[in-house]
C-alpha cells in the first residue's frame, strides 16, 4: 500500500507540474462548450411519426397516408392518447407525434377549422426542428388541397396547427451539444492523457525501472489513472455548471444516475487509452492514435454533429461501435428527458460490455508487452 | 565461493528468432561481472530475464537464491536495476526521486530520510537536493541513478550500459561507485560497450549470436586470444558473428 501511495504522489506531481497542459485540460471544456454553441444544422430522413387521432375519420386517414408517402416521414403507430408520447420518445421509438382533435374531419368541413398539434422530441433540437418543419409542410399542402375542393361551397378551410417541443420548448441547440461535449472531454482526458503519460514512461525508460521493481504492474496502471479520474471529475462538474448557468440546460434526471453513467464512460475511455499505450511506443504515436483514431470518429460518428439516423447504413453500423455514441444517448435521456434507469438499460449494457472487453484486452496486453 | 547467479541452458525465442541460445554461466558473490557483446548479441534480452522482466522460453536458474521462472517477484526485491537510458523522473526534484524509489521498494519514511542524506552526502549533491533532475549534468544523473538503484541495499545490481554518452573522466568516477559497492559485498552485473571498462571487471563473458563465446577474467581472455587489451579480444570474438545487428 505504501508503495502504491508513493506512486500516486508521483503521478500527481507529474500532472500538477505540467502547468500548461493542466491549464489546457481545465479550460478545454469551456472552449468546446462555446464552440459547439454554433453547432451545424443537419437534416433527417425517415423520421418516425406517431399519430394520435381517430383513424376512421377520412380526413385524418388522408393526411396520415400523405405523411406516410413522404420520403422523410414514416408513420409508426397510432396511439390512443397523448400521454403515451413521452415514453415513446424516451425509448427512442418515435421522433414526432401528430395529434388530431376529436371529430377533426367533421369540424373541418363544418366550421372550416381543425386543430392539429405537432409534438417534437426537443432533446435533439437540430433534428426535431427539421422534422417538425416537414410535418408542418405536409399539413399545409393538405390544407391547400382541401380548401380547393371545398371552394365551391365555402370560402376556405384552415388547420390551426400548433407546435410543441417536448423537453425543449425553446429549441435550444445547447440541448444537443452539452452531452456531446461531455463525451468528448471525458474521452480526451481519459484516453489521450493517460495513454500519453504511460507512453512517456516507456519513451524515457522509467517504465523499465518500475517494472524491475517489486511493484505490481496493475498498481502502476491504477496510480497512472487516478489523477486523470480527478481531472475528469472536475471537467464533469465544470460542464454541468456551464450547461446549467450559461446555456440554461436543465438537469431533469437524477444526478446520481448521470454520474454513474459518466463513471462508466470514464472507464471505457481509460481502457481505450490503455490499449493505445500498449500499441504506441512514442508519445507522438499515442497522440496521433488517440486524435485520429478516437477523437475524429467520435466527433463524426457519435451523433454530436451529424445525426446517426441520417448516415448511410455502413456508417450507421460503424457508429454503433463508437462508445461515445451510447454515452451521449444516455446523457441526453437523463439530462433532458429526465429518464430513469429503465429507459437507458440497453445503452448502459452495451457500454458496460464494451468497457469490460476493452479493459480485459488492455490489461492483458499491458502485462504481455512490458 | 558462493554463486549469486546460476543460469543453465537459458533460451529465449521470439518467433523463429533465437535471441538467447542455450547459455549457462554463474556469477560469484561480490564480483564485478562484465556482460559483453555487440548490439543485438542478446545481452539485453538475457539481462531482462535475470531481472524478472521477461520469461525464458526454456532453461532456468536462480538469481539471489530465487528461481527466475517461478519467483520473479522475490528476485525484484533483492536486485537493483539501472537501465540503458538514463531513467529518473526529470520533472521530479532530486529528493523526490529518492523518496519515490525508496517508497517503491517499501522503505519507511525514516529510512528514506536517512538514505536521502546518505546518498546526497556521498555524491556531494546536497546543494542540488531541491533541483529538478532535468537540470543536472548527465554524469550526475547517472551517479544519482546508480545510488537510487542501490537504495534498498540489494544483493545484486544490474547495470545496462550505465555510462553511455559521458567523457572518460566521468566514467572513471562512476566506476569508483561500482568498486565501492563491490567492496561492500554487492554483486555488480554490468553490460558495457567500452572495452576499457571491461578491464575493470573481475570476470567477463562475451556474447556472440546469442551464445556465450568466451568466459574468463580479462587477463585470461587476453592470454587465450593473444590480444594486447580487451578491445583486441572483443574484435576477434565479435568478428565471428554471423547475425547482423
Amino acid at each position: 500500500m505504501k508503495e502504491f501511495l508513493a506512486f500516486v504522489r508521483k503521478e500527481f506531481n507529474h500532472i500538477l507540474r505540467d502547468r500548461r497542459t493542466m491549464l489546457i485540460v481545465l479550460i478545454l471544456p469551456v472552449v468546446q462548450m462555446i464552440l459547439f454553441g454554433y453547432a451545424v444544422r443537419t437534416e433527417i430522413e425517415h423520421a418516425r411519426v406517431d399519430v394520435v387521432g381517430d383513424m376512421s375519420d377520412p380526413e385524418v386517414r388522408r393526411i396520415v397516408d400523405r405523411m406516410d408517402n413522404n420520403r422523410y416521414l414514416d408513420i409508426q403507430e397510432v396511439l390512443p392518447s397523448t400521454g403515451l408520447i413521452s415514453s415513446r420518445f424516451k425509448r427512442n421509438e418515435a421522433d414526432v407525434a401528430v395529434c388530431f382533435e376529436r371529430d377533426f374531419g367533421t369540424r373541418l368541413r363544418k366550421t372550416g377549422t381543425g386543430h392539429v398539434k405537432v409534438i417534437g422530441d426537443g432533446s435533439d433540437p437540430n433534428s426535431a426542428q427539421m422534422i417538425v418543419n416537414y410535418v408542418m409542410g405536409v399539413l399545409r399542402s393538405e390544407q391547400a388541397e382541401i380548401s380547393a375542393e371545398l371552394s365551391g361551397q365555402e370560402s376556405s378551410v384552415a388547420f390551426t396547427p400548433s407546435v410543441q417541443l417536448m423537453y425543449n420548448p425553446a429549441m435550444k441547440s445547447a440541448y444537443n451539444f452539452v452531452p456531446g461535449v461531455m463525451g468528448l472531454i471525458l474521452m480526451i482526458i481519459c484516453s489521450m492523457m493517460t495513454s500519453v503519460s504511460i507512453v512517456r514512461e516507456k519513451e524515457t525508460g522509467t517504465m523499465e525501472l518500475l517494472l524491475a521493481s517489486p511493484v505490481k504492474p496493475l498498481w502502476i496502471l491504477v496510480s497512472k489513472v487516478l489523477p486523470y479520474l480527478l481531472v475528469s471529475t472536475v471537467n464533469f462538474i465544470t460542464i454541468l455548471l456551464l450547461s446549467r448557468y450559461m446555456m440554461g440546460v436543465p438537469l431533469r434526471g437524477s444526478i446520481l444516475l448521470l454520474s454513474a453513467v459518466a463513471v462508466l464512460f470514464v472507464f471505457t475511455s481509460l481502457s481505450l487509452g490503455l490499449l493505445i499505450s500498449v500499441v504506441a511506443s512514442t508519445q507522438k504515436t499515442a497522440l496521433l492514435l488517440s486524435g485520429m483514431g478516437l477523437m475524429m470518429p467520435t466527433v463524426l460518428l457519435s451523433g454530436i454533429i451529424f445525426p446517426c439516423e441520417n448516415m448511410p447504413a455502413v456508417l450507421q453500423w460503424l457508429s454503433h461501435l463508437i462508445p461515445a455514441k451510447w454515452f451521449i444517448i444516455m446523457v441526453k435521456k437523463i439530462m433532458i428527458q429526465g429518464a430513469g434507469f429503465p429507459y437507458i438499460i440497453k445503452e448502459f449494457c452495451i457500454l458496460a460490455g464494451m468497457t469490460a472487453f476493452l479493459l480485459t484486452v488492455g490489461v492483458r496486453k499491458f502485462r504481455i508487452r512490458l | 565461493m558462493e554463486n549469486v547467479i546460476e543460469i543453465h541452458g537459458l533460451t529465449k525465442k521470439f518467433g523463429n528468432f533465437t535471441a538467447v541460445d542455450n547459455i549457462s554461466f554463474s556469477v560469484r558473490k561480490g564480483e564485478i561481472f562484465g556482460f559483453l557483446g555487440a548490439n543485438g548479441a542478446g545481452k539485453t534480452t538475457a539481462m531482462r530475464i535475470l531481472c524478472g522482466l521477461s520469461v525464458p522460453t526454456s532453461g532456468g536458474g536462480t538469481v539471489a537464491g530465487y528461481d527466475i521462472v517461478r519467483q520473479p517477484e522475490k528476485i525484484k526485491r533483492h536486485i537493483g536495476y539501472m537501465s540503458q537510458k538514463f531513467s529518473l523522473y526529470s520533472d521530479l526534484k532530486v529528493w523526490e526521486n529518492i523518496r519515490l524509489f525508496g517508497g517503491i521498494y517499501g522503505l519507511s519514511g525514516k529510512e528514506i530520510a536517512a538514505k536521502t542524506s546518505e546518498i546526497l552526502a556521498a555524491l556531494g549533491m546536497e546543494d542540488v537536493r531541491n533541483s529538478f533532475v532535468s537540470s543536472l549534468p548527465l554524469g550526475w544523473k547517472q551517479k544519482l541513478s546508480f545510488s537510487i538503484a542501490m537504495i534498498h541495499e540489494p544483493d545484486i545490481v544490474f547495470l545496462d550500459e550505465p555510462t553511455g554518452g559521458v567523457d572518460p573522466e566521468t566514467r572513471r568516477r562512476f566506476w569508483e561507485l561500482i568498486y565501492d559497492a563491490a567492496s561492500r559485498g554487492v554483486t555488480v552485473f554490468v553490460t558495457t560497450h567500452y572495452m576499457d571498462e571491461a578491464e575493470y571487471c573481475d570476470r567477463v563473458s562475451v556474447m556472440v549470436d546469442g551464445r556465450i563465446a568466451a568466459f574468463d577474467s580479462p587477463a585470461g581472455l587476453k592470454r587465450t586470444y593473444g590480444a594486447a587489451d580487451m578491445d583486441g579480444v572483443f574484435r576477434i570474438l565479435a568478428g565471428r558473428a554471423v547475425r547482423k545487428e
